[in-house]
């Protein structure tokens, strides 16, 4: 034909449309649009990205934790986040991309992750913080990924957020104690939830008029939910929980309107929010290099543990 | 028809602290022994959560990190009890010749050959360790041992698993683990050196000199079948249980301790 | 076909599919995947990664590249014969819908 679509394709594209339409999953296997294939691979791989670097800001405070039960808790929490970074990687390689190339993009500075990640850690509040309001963002984000209309991801997803729910817990749980605690700690909390709410709401994405390709993905059954009615939901769970807490959320312009039945909030930063993703945040290229320096320490490593395989397999064919 | 439902009875320190029993002044003592080389171990394996060679490994070693400081915390918790303190108290505020670890787990990590050494090390020696404690004649001690024995099996099984690989693997990976062997290797001998905590003891701790022979005879075997050298350095003077320690300690009990020491009497 | 991203030998470890027991009585059940250098190594991440909150007690591990699918373009074929022989399930037979225990 003429477009470059063949008569398969129309087969295909007709099955896909009625999969989508029965709210039915989409398999590896199924013909997709070249489109829907494409935004998979960049949005699991983002996210598996995501879960990578993101171990790096509380990574970094497993060797301070101020208690032996907290340093168990931050060392499997940060293991659970290797561990979905890898469900990830598993579900974006069915779509035909495999994880030494999405992992070569990652330490070159090609791809892009939750800017989130870019902000560093220099308190133990932080880690209250990143459990509590990223954690929860990314929960709130997460929960209708299980319903994606890609079989893989949407698999992924709810085991992930099965497992994640004790991350905001535990976070919400932390920054509770300090508020508990000596003045110094909770000023040490205050602070921190000043530095982490802004961009925590920001992980939500632009706002809807600016946000180009939300239509499409929504159409696809990817995403189910605007960023910006993510982001009313979220705030409308964070603000009691911010009373419980007995921290003030960093935003004046937050107040109970009665009309909308949610919290009304201040605009955003959406100028800092592009440099962060940009690359311009406070650590961006720290967590690259870490990355990198990491895979380029092991690669003698993985050369061996291959070379044994391969030397194995050949004496069982030779016996 | 009956049905029996097996039900989790691993030892936490939770249910130390709620089983209340008091350690003994003496077994405390040797507890902190046990529970320092734990501590100091998991401390380490920690430093290479997101720095492993393979995402998979992250996760392996975070495991044995866990696990570790698993039985850290079970052991100082107990150990705690004889002076009305807690394992906090214990890991954070005690100061360097305070503390009785041995040294080779405060050894550096080195590249990932050098840690695998240790743990390689490390693992053998838990294995035999744990096995006599098992038979302990204070309870909280045999059920440390008994909950410990089934990881240590483990983390050694993980172990050998990478000498063999890397001892096999490349040229490079075999010069690199036959060195990781000789940095950690003179540090054996300690572990197998009279344990002054152990003393007076007799039934309830275990004697390290009679874990030494196992100990010969695993090591000598897995280190032949990876293709690589037992190392001919001999020991270290150690002296670990008495509080003497390498440079490397100090550094660690700072990033340790910086942040519980800096607010002493906080709750976190 | 075999399983889906399967990479060819592109990779430096190749990817194996986990299957999990999760507990006596039932069937293994497909997990997720992982790379590892050779099948002791995959079993062992296999049970650090899939088993880490006590999901299992058996695991098998297969290398993707030995999986055999059925033909993804022919699923509607492949699959059609069972359509029209209801007579294979119980509630076909509805005549003994009041006779006790059958």
């Amino acid at each position: 034909m003429a477009d470059g679509t063949s008569v398969d394709d129309e087969a295909g594209a007709a099955r896909f449309a009625q999969l989508l339409a029965d709210e039915q999953r989409v398999e590896p296997t199924d013909w997709m649009p070249e489109g829907y294939r494409k935004t998979l691979v960049r949005q699991i791989s983002q996210h598996a990205h995501s879960e990578i670097i993101g171990m790096q800001p509380e990574g970094n405070w497993i060797t301070r934790a101020p208690s032996l039960k907290r340093k168990a808790i931050l060392m499997a929490k940060v293991q659970d986040e290797a561990g979905h970074g890898l469900y990830l990687y598993s579900a974006a390689q069915t779509l035909g991309t495999d994880r030494d190339t999405m992992f070569e993009q990652l330490i070159t500075g090609k791809a892009k992750y939750s800017s989130i990640f870019n902000y560093t850690t220099p308190t133990w509040a932080d880690m209250g913080s990143i459990g509590w309001l990223v954690d929860g963002a990314a929960i709130c984000n997460q929960v209708p990924l299980c319903r994606a209309s890609y079989g893989p991801y949407a698999r992924a997803m709810v085991r992930i957020c099965k497992e994640e729910s004790f991350h905001q817990r535990q976070g919400f749980e932390i920054l509770l104690t300090l508020m508990r605690g000596t003045e110094e700690q909770r000023a040490m909390a205050q602070e921190s939830v000043n530095r982490w709410y802004a961009p925590a709401l920001m992980m939500f994405g632009p706002p809807d008029d600016d946000s180009p390709n939300s239509k499409q993905s929504m159409a696809w059954n990817i995403k189910r939910f605007s960023n910006d009615d993510l982001r009313q939901r979220f705030v409308d769970m964070l603000v009691p929980q911010a009373e419980i807490l007995g921290v003030t959320l960093p935003d004046p312009a937050i107040k109970w309107n009665e009309e909308r039945g949610h919290y009304d909030f201040g605009d955003l930063d959406w100028a800092e929010f592009h440099e962060v993703l940009a690359g311009r945040g406070p650590a961006n290229s720290i967590r690259v290099a870490r990355r990198r320096q990491a895979h380029e320490d092991g690669a003698w490593v993985r050369e061996a543990a291959r070379a044994y395989a391969d030397a194995r397999a050949d004496e069982r064919l030779a016996s | 028809m009956k049905t029996s439902h097996v039900k989790s009875t691993a030892i936490t320190p939770e249910s130390i602290e709620a089983a209340g029993a008091v350690a003994p002044l003496a077994v405390a003592e040797y507890a902190v022994g046990l529970g320092d080389d734990a501590l100091i171990l998991a401390q380490r394996l920690g430093e290479w959560i997101a720095n492993a060679p393979e995402l998979e490994e992250d996760v392996a070693l975070g495991n044995i990190g866990l696990d570790q400081l698993g039985h850290a915390r079970s052991l100082l918790t107990y150990a705690a009890s004889a002076w009305g303190k807690t394992e906090d108290d214990l890991a954070y505020f005690r100061t360097e010749p305070e503390f009785r670890n041995r040294q080779l787990f405060e050894l550096p990590n080195g590249d990932f050959a050098q840690t695998i050494a240790r743990q390689f090390i490390a693992s053998v020696y838990f294995v035999s360790l744990y096995r006599a404690l098992e038979g302990s004649a204070d309870p909280t001690l045999a059920a440390i041992a008994a909950k410990a024995v089934k990881e240590v099996d483990y983390h050694l099984d993980h172990s050998v698993q990478w000498l063999l690989r890397l001892g096999l693997g490349t040229e490079v990976s075999h010069e690199r683990m036959q060195r990781g062997l000789d940095a950690m290797w003179p540090f054996t001998g300690e572990l197998f050196s009279p344990d002054p905590l152990a003393v007076g003891l007799e039934g309830i701790a275990v004697d390290p000199e009679t874990l030494r022979e196992q100990f010969d005879a695993t090591t000598a075997r897995w280190i032949a079948e990876a293709g690589l050298t037992i190392p001919a350095a001999p020991s270290v003077r150690g002296g670990g249980r008495g509080g003497s320690h390498t440079e490397y300690l100090g550094p660690l009990l700072a990033e340790l301790q910086v942040l519980a020491r800096a607010h002493p009497g906080a709750t976190w | 076909m075999t399983s889906p991203g399967e990479s060819g030998g592109r990779e430096t470890w190749p990817l194996w599919e986990v299957f999990v027991r999760s507990s006596r009585g039932l069937s293994h059940v497909h997990a997720g995947s992982l790379h590892a250098p050779d099948e002791i190594m995959a079993v062992r991440n296999a049970r650090d990664l899939y088993t880490r909150r006590a999901e299992g007690v058996s695991i098998w591990v297969v290398p993707a590249s030995a999986i055999t699918a059925s033909d993804p373009d022919a699923r509607g074929a492949f699959f059609e014969s069972p359509q029209g022989k209801e007579y294979r399930h119980a509630t076909y037979y509805t005549e003994s819908d009041s006779v006790p225990h059958l």
